[in-house]
C-alpha cells in the first residue's frame, strides 16, 4: 500500500462526451476550436466534456470541482461508464474501460469502484441493511458474509443499531452515511462522489467531510470527489481539478489553485476564499534568527543588535528549539556572567506548520515573542509575526510563501519591520 | 357509387382469414377453450362448495386482511344481501369470469408492460395495439371469437381479456419508468444485471402502480360480463340481458346493483393491497 501510493490508479485520456444526435459534426467543430456555445447553435449537440486529461494517484482525494453546467458530474460518469465517452480513454489500473464488454465492466464496477449519489439514490423499500448489503447481494455473495460485512460498513459510519429502519425514517445526514456505507460494503479501491455533500446542510457537511477524511485515513481508499464548493474542495482535496464548460482550467493542489490561479475564472472563482481557512502557518511564517544555546550571552546579544531585533529563538545543535532569550535577559546575562541556559524562556508557545490561520488568531495576539513554528521533532521552522499575517490575510502575496517554503530575499526586510 | 374503383373487399380477406385460422388451429383453439372453460368452472366450483354464508365471511376475512375493517364488514354485507337477493349463484359464475381473466390478463400484462418498459421498439409496436384493444367494440371481437371457441364462457372471457388487459400494461410500463433514475443509476453503479435492477428495484417500486392497473382492469372486465352473457357465458350478465329483453325493470335494477355490490368489493380490496406494506413505513 504504502509503496504503492504515489502509482496512477487513474488515467483519463483526452475524454470527451458530446450528447445529442450531430456527435460526430460536433467533435469535429470541437478540433476546430469552436466553443460549447457555438456548437450548441450550429449543431445542437452539447458538449458535456471536452477533451478532459488527467491522473488520479492511489490514494488519493482528487476533488473535481466546477458549477453546475460544467460538466463535473458527466464527468465522474465517464469513470465508471454510467455515461459512454464519445471519445477517448479512461483507464483503471492500467486497463481501458471504455474498450470493456459489458461482463468485464459489471465487474469493475461490482469490485473496484463504489459510487455515492448527491440525493442519496436510497432504495425506499429496502431497510438500512438491505440498501447497505445490495452491492454484495446482487454478486452472490452468501447471506450471512454479506450482512456481516453490511452491519460492519455501517458501523464505520456510525449507523449501527439503525439495521431494520427505512430510508425515509432517517435524516438527510443519516441517509448519506448509508449511501457511503453502501459503497464501502463492496471494499471497492475507488470511492466516486457525486456532491455527495451537497444537500447536506452546512454543520452536518462539515461533520460528514471531517469523517471522510478519517475514514479515507483509515481506509486509504482512491476517493473521486465532485462538489461545486470551493470550500469543501480545498477542505477535503489533495488536488483539485476546476472545470468550466466541460473543459479542466486547471489542476494542482489547493494551494497551487489559490496562490496562482491559472487564469481569470480560477481567479474570480478563489477570490472568495476564506484564508484564514487555507492559509497555514507555513504559508506567513518568516526565517527565524536563532542562537545555539551552547554560546553565549554576549554572542546573542550582538546577533540581536545587529538584527535590530529584541528577541531570539535559542536551539541545539540538531535546530530542535530550545526556549526564547529576550535582549533584557541577554545583558542581564552577561553582566552576571552566566550561561543563556539560565535566563532561557523555555515554556515559549509554538505551533505547526499545518495550523490554520484561524486557530492561530488566538495565540498570535496574546503572545509577547513571535510564535515559533516547529515541525513534529520540534525542530524550528519558523517564526510567526503579525504584521505577516494580517498581510496575508489582506491577500498580499508578498506575506505568502509559495509551497510553504520561506524564500531567501524576503527574510531580513520582514524581520526589520516587524519586530523591533 | 364509383366505377372505376370497385368496393374493397376487406371484409373479405378477414373472413379469409379467420377461415384459415381456424382451419390450421382449429385443434389449438379447441385446446385453449377446454383449459379455460375448466378454470372458469373449477373456480365456480370451490366457491360453491362452502354454504354461502362461510364463503361470504371468508371474503370479509381477506378483505379485512388485504384493506380495512370497515371494507371487510361492507364485503360481508353486501355478499350477504346479493344471497338474499336470490343471485347468488350467477354472482360465483361472474366472480369466477371476472377473476379468471383478471389473472390471465396479469400473467400476460406484467411482463409485456416491462418488456415496454426496456425496449423502445416494443413500445412503439405494442402501444397502438393496445389503444385498438380498447377502443374497438368489444362485439366486434366477439364474432371471431365465437369461430374460435364456441359458443359459451370462453368468447366472453376472451373478450373480457382483451378489453381488460391494456391498463394492466400501461400502468406496469409507467411504474416501471417513473422509478427515479438516480435509483436506476445507482443499481447500474454497482454493477446489476437487467434482471436483478428489474426485480429488486424497479418492480418492487412501481408495485403501486402495477396494483391501480389490475384495479383497472377488474373494472373493465366487470363492464363485459353482460356483452359475454351474449356469447352464452352465464352469471349475473346474463340475469341483467334477460332483464332487458323481457323489458322487466326491477330485475334489471336487482341485478345491476349486485353487479355494483361486487364491483365496489374489488375495487377497495384492490386498491388498499396497492397501497400497504409499501415504502417501508408501516403505520
Amino acid at each position: 500500500m504504502e509503496e504503492a501510493s504515489k502509482s496512477k490508479k487513474i488515467e483519463v485520456k483526452n475524454a470527451t462526451k458530446i450528447f445529442g444526435k450531430s456527435s460526430k459534426r460536433a467533435a469535429q467543430l470541437l478540433k476546430e476550436g469552436k466553443t460549447k456555445k457555438e456548437i450548441l447553435k450550429e449543431t445542437g449537440a452539447t458538449v458535456g466534456v471536452n477533451n478532459a486529461a488527467f491522473d488520479v494517484l492511489d490514494g488519493e482525494i482528487f476533488v473535481i470541482m466546477g458549477l453546475s453546467g460544467s460538466g463535473k458530474s458527466t464527468l465522474v460518469r465517464l469513470l465508471n461508464r454510467l455515461i459512454d465517452p464519445t471519445s477517448g480513454q479512461i483507464l483503471l489500473d492500467g486497463e481501458d474501460i471504455v474498450k470493456m464488454n459489458k461482463e468485464q465492466l459489471r465487474n469493475v464496477r461490482r469490485k473496484k469502484i463504489g459510487m455515492v449519489f448527491q440525493n442519496f439514490a436510497l432504495f425506499p423499500h429496502r431497510t438500512i441493511l438491505e440498501n447497505t448489503v445490495y452491492g454484495l447481494e446482487i454478486q452472490g455473495v452468501a447471506k450471512d458474509e454479506r450482512n456481516n460485512q453490511a452491519v460492519e460498513s455501517l458501523r464505520l459510519v456510525g449507523l449501527a443499531g439503525y439495521e431494520s429502519q427505512y430510508p425515509g425514517q432517517l435524516s438527510g445526514g443519516m441517509q448519506q452515511r448509508v449511501g457511503l456505507a453502501r459503497a464501502l460494503a463492496n471494499d471497492p479501491d475507488i470511492l466516486l462522489m457525486d456532491e455527495a455533500f451537497s444537500a447536506l446542510d452546512p454543520l452536518i457537511r462539515k461533520d460528514m467531510q471531517d469523517e471522510l477524511l478519517q475514514l479515507h485515513e483509515d481506509m486509504g481508499k482512491t476517493i473521486i470527489f465532485i462538489t461545486h464548493d470551493l470550500d469543501e474542495a480545498l477542505r477535503i482535496g489533495d488536488r483539485i481539478a476546476l472545470m468550466k464548460d466541460g473543459e479542466i482550467v486547471q489542476i494542482g493542489t489547493p494551494e497551487e489553485i489559490l496562490m496562482n490561479p491559472s487564469n481569470d475564472y480560477v481567479e474570480r472563482f478563489v477570490e472568495d476564499v476564506d484564508l484564514s481557512k487555507v492559509l497555514t502557518a507555513n504559508h506567513i511564517m518568516k526565517h527565524a534568527d536563532t542562537v545555539q544555546i551552547d554560546r553565549g550571552p554576549r554572542v546573542a546579544l550582538r546577533l540581536m543588535e545587529s538584527l535590530r531585533i529584541s528577541s531570539i529563538y535559542v536551539v541545539d545543535k540538531g535546530g530542535r528549539l530550545m526556549g526564547a532569550l529576550t535582549a533584557q535577559d541577554a545583558v542581564s546575562a552577561a553582566e552576571r556572567n552566566l550561561k543563556i541556559q539560565d535566563v532561557l524562556i523555555k515554556d515559549v508557545i509554538t505551533t505547526t506548520g499545518e495550523s490554520v490561520l484561524t486557530d492561530l488568531f488566538d495565540i498570535v495576539s496574546t503572545a509577547t515573542i513571535p510564535v515559533a513554528v516547529v515541525d513534529e521533532k520540534n525542530r524550528l521552522k519558523g517564526i510567526i509575526i503579525r504584521g505577516a499575517m494580517i498581510g496575508a490575510l489582506a491577500g498580499d502575496n508578498q506575506f505568502i510563501n509559495e509551497n510553504g517554503e520561506i524564500s531567501e530575499d524576503e527574510q531580513v526586510e520582514a524581520e526589520v519591520t516587524a519586530h523591533e | 357509387m364509383n366505377e372505376l374503383l370497385p368496393r374493397l373487399p376487406f371484409a373479405d380477406w378477414i373472413d379469409t382469414g379467420v377461415d384459415w385460422m381456424v382451419d390450421v388451429f382449429g385443434p389449438l383453439f379447441d385446446g385453449i377453450s377446454t383449459a379455460l372453460e375448466s378454470t372458469v368452472e373449477t373456480f365456480v366450483d370451490i366457491m360453491d362448495f362452502p354454504p354461502s354464508i362461510l364463503l361470504a365471511v371468508i371474503f370479509a376475512v381477506l378483505a379485512w386482511w388485504f384493506s380495512t375493517k370497515r371494507i371487510a364488514l361492507f364485503t360481508l354485507v353486501g355478499f350477504l344481501f346479493i344471497d338474499y337477493l336470490g343471485y347468488w349463484y350467477p354472482m360465483l359464475q361472474m366472480l369466477a369470469l371476472v377473476l379468471t381473466s383478471v389473472a390471465i390478463a396479469i400473467i400476460i400484462g406484467v411482463p409485456i408492460g416491462i418488456w415496454m418498459s426496456q425496449q423502445l421498439m416494443a413500445r412503439r409496436i405494442i402501444s397502438p395495439i393496445l389503444d385498438l384493444m380498447q377502443t374497438m367494440p368489444a362485439f366486434v371481437y366477439l364474432i371471431p371469437a365465437i369461430f374460435f371457441f364456441n359458443i359459451g364462457v370462453v368468447p366472453g372471457l376472451v373478450a373480457s381479456i382483451i378489453f381488460a388487459m391494456p391498463p394492466t400494461i400501461r400502468l406496469t410500463m409507467l411504474g416501471i419508468e417513473q422509478v427515479p433514475k438516480d435509483l436506476i443509476e445507482a443499481t447500474e453503479a454497482f454493477g446489476s444485471t437487467t434482471w436483478q435492477r428489474l426485480l429488486k428495484v424497479q418492480i418492487p417500486l412501481a408495485k403501486p402502480n402495477i396494483m391501480a392497473g389490475v384495479n383497472q382492469s377488474i373494472m373493465l372486465s366487470l363492464s363485459m360480463v353482460v356483452i359475454a352473457s351474449m356469447v352464452g357465458a352465464p352469471g349475473l350478465g346474463t340475469k341483467v340481458y334477460q332483464a332487458v329483453t323481457q323489458l322487466k325493470t326491477g330485475v334489471g335494477v336487482e341485478t345491476g346493483v349486485a353487479i355494483v355490490l361486487v364491483a365496489i368489493i374489488l375495487d377497495r380490496i384492490t386498491q388498499h393491497a396497492g397501497r400497504s406494506k409499501q415504502g417501508g413505513k408501516e403505520s
